[in-house]
């Protein structure tokens, strides 16, 4: 175990080393670059074996992972925003083929404006494509995750996403534990899967799915990703026992007698947290939830750690537009639709395409989530620093 | 696949794990024309079981030839091929 400072990138790189990944398939695009350069020194230098594919596209690259994990390899790639809206077809192939592919998504805004700076409407716009989409705070968690990932991805034959944000965690350098490789090594073992493109195991695969197969192949997925909850549950566990750091689907800061929450996903969590600490000086009781496990979505945590909520504000970093809300505040206002007693929900979007979040933005949502508890009903949605 | 397979039988994945499996696929409801053969008119050339793309013809004990309606799709290509006029295309229904 070594304590060392790494950008979010290098940790994600080290992890997919130490997972000790047989194949990398990817194509650079900003902030997620660094990622797959990082790997590709590795490769260069002899430190991981692994067969190191450069193709054209990310849709040429995610398609070579399928290909590549069809075969029984280990896969990694990473991309960002256009680069995922490019992958968009070919993710639901991945999921539907049950290919454990592991993916760094570093996210970033999607054109137009051109815009390489972060939010998270990349990842967002991808939701419904059958992948478990694991957030992540902090450089240390991105490492982290992206050890669960492989090992979550192969118990359940399903793709994970591993989301960080582009800039805030990606090019930020943190302290990050790396643990022992072989420890590593006994947490995700190099376990020979079956090879589903040999001729001993499979006739045919990748083919058409007629209206009398493909809705039972669809619901398979469905089943798989409910059921991953288990198994991820069982990851978090193991990994707690292993490297000592607990996660779970969804973390509740200061919730146990919060009044008034703020629910965020990725690295802004931090500053929440921080203007949390002080509002509760000051006497205020409020919390942050962050999800951490956005698919499958972990709706009876978000219950049992909102119910007793006065208002919740939810940060969405994404737009629907034309939708009856943006994606974030959907999901949890659907979470607690069959309660009887729920809190008053805020909407807020902040961050678009790199617009900083200050803690005085933080302080005025908790101020205003407290203010339409008083008023009795929410506002319209807030465009947090929107300039009229 | 047989027609009934339920999302707990379907190999995950969609994989095919046995050969020809294709042929205990019932496509009896793509057809709009079923071929109807005539063996008083059939002289056996086997030009019908020659030109069908997709091997729904079979040879009958006598020589003659018919149609295998699990697996024929209708898309007439043995009645353009049958130099006799010994199959007709009628409409299912």
């Amino acid at each position: 175990m070594k304590r060392v400072g790494l950008s979010g990138n290098y940790a994600v790189a080290y992890a997919a080393k130490m997972a000790d990944v047989d194949v990398i398939a990817a194509y650079p695009i900003t902030p997620q670059t660094t990622i797959v350069e990082k790997l590709s020194e590795f490769v260069a230098n002899g430190e991981l074996e692994a067969e190191y594919i450069n193709v054209e596209s990310e849709h040429s690259a995610l398609s070579a992972c399928v290909g590549a994990s069809l075969t029984g390899a280990r896969v990694f790639t990473a991309t960002s925003s256009q680069g995922l809206a490019y992958m968009h077809e070919v993710l639901f192939m991945a999921s539907g083929l049950r290919t454990p592919i592991v993916m760094a998504n570093v996210n970033r805004a999607l054109s137009a404006p051109l815009n390489i700076w972060n939010d998270h409407s990349d990842a967002m716009a991808e939701r419904d494509a059958g992948w478990i989409q694991l957030w992540t705070t902090s450089a240390q968690e991105a490492f982290d995750a992206t050890l669960e990932a492989f090992k979550i991805a192969e118990e359940v034959l399903l793709p994970v996403m591993v989301n960080l944000d582009g800039f805030i965690l990606s090019h930020t350098y943190e302290p990050v534990i790396l643990p022992d490789e072989s420890l590593v090594k006994e947490f995700v073992p190099s376990k020979p899967m079956v090879n589903r493109v040999s001729p001993k195991f499979a006739y045919s695969i990748g083919v058409v799915g007629p209206p009398e197969i493909y809705y039972e192949m669809k619901y398979q997925v469905v089943d798989a990703i409910e059921n991953s909850r288990k198994k991820i549950k069982e990851v978090n566990k193991e990994f707690c026992s292993r490297f000592g750091r607990e996660y779970r689907f969804v973390d509740a800061y200061m919730m146990e007698d919060a009044e008034y929450a703020l629910v965020t996903m990725g690295a802004l969590t931090g500053t929440a947290r921080a203007v949390a600490n002080g509002l509760r000086k000051e006497g205020e009781r409020v919390g942050v939830v962050s999800i951490r496990c956005f698919r499958p979505f972990p709706k009876e945590d978000i219950v049992s750690i909102l119910e007793d909520a006065k208002g919740v504000g939810v940060m969405d970093r994404a737009l629907t537009p034309g939708g009856p809300s943006n994606p974030l505040f959907a999901e949890i206002a659907t979470a607690l639709y069959d309660i009887t007693r729920r809190p008053l929900l805020q909407s807020f979007v902040a961050g678009l395409g790199g617009r900083d979040v200050t803690a005085d933005d933080f302080k005025a949502m908790f101020g205003l989530v407290k203010d339409v508890v008083k008023e009795g009903r929410p506002r319209p949605c807030v465009y947090v620093g929107l300039r009229e | 696949m047989s027609k009934t397979k339920g999302w707990k039988e379907i190999p995950i994945g969609g994989t095919i794990v046995e050969p020809g499996s294709s042929v205990e696929f019932d496509v009896t409801a793509w057809r709009t024309f079923r071929p109807v053969f005539d063996k008083r008119k059939c002289t056996k050339c086997g030009m019908c079981w020659i030109f069908c793309p997709e091997g729904a013809i079979k040879i009958n004990d006598d020589g003659t030839y018919d149609v295998d309606l699990s697996f024929c799709k209708g898309c007439g290509i043995c009645q353009r091929a049958c130099a006799v006029k010994a199959i007709t295309m009628v409409k299912e229904g």
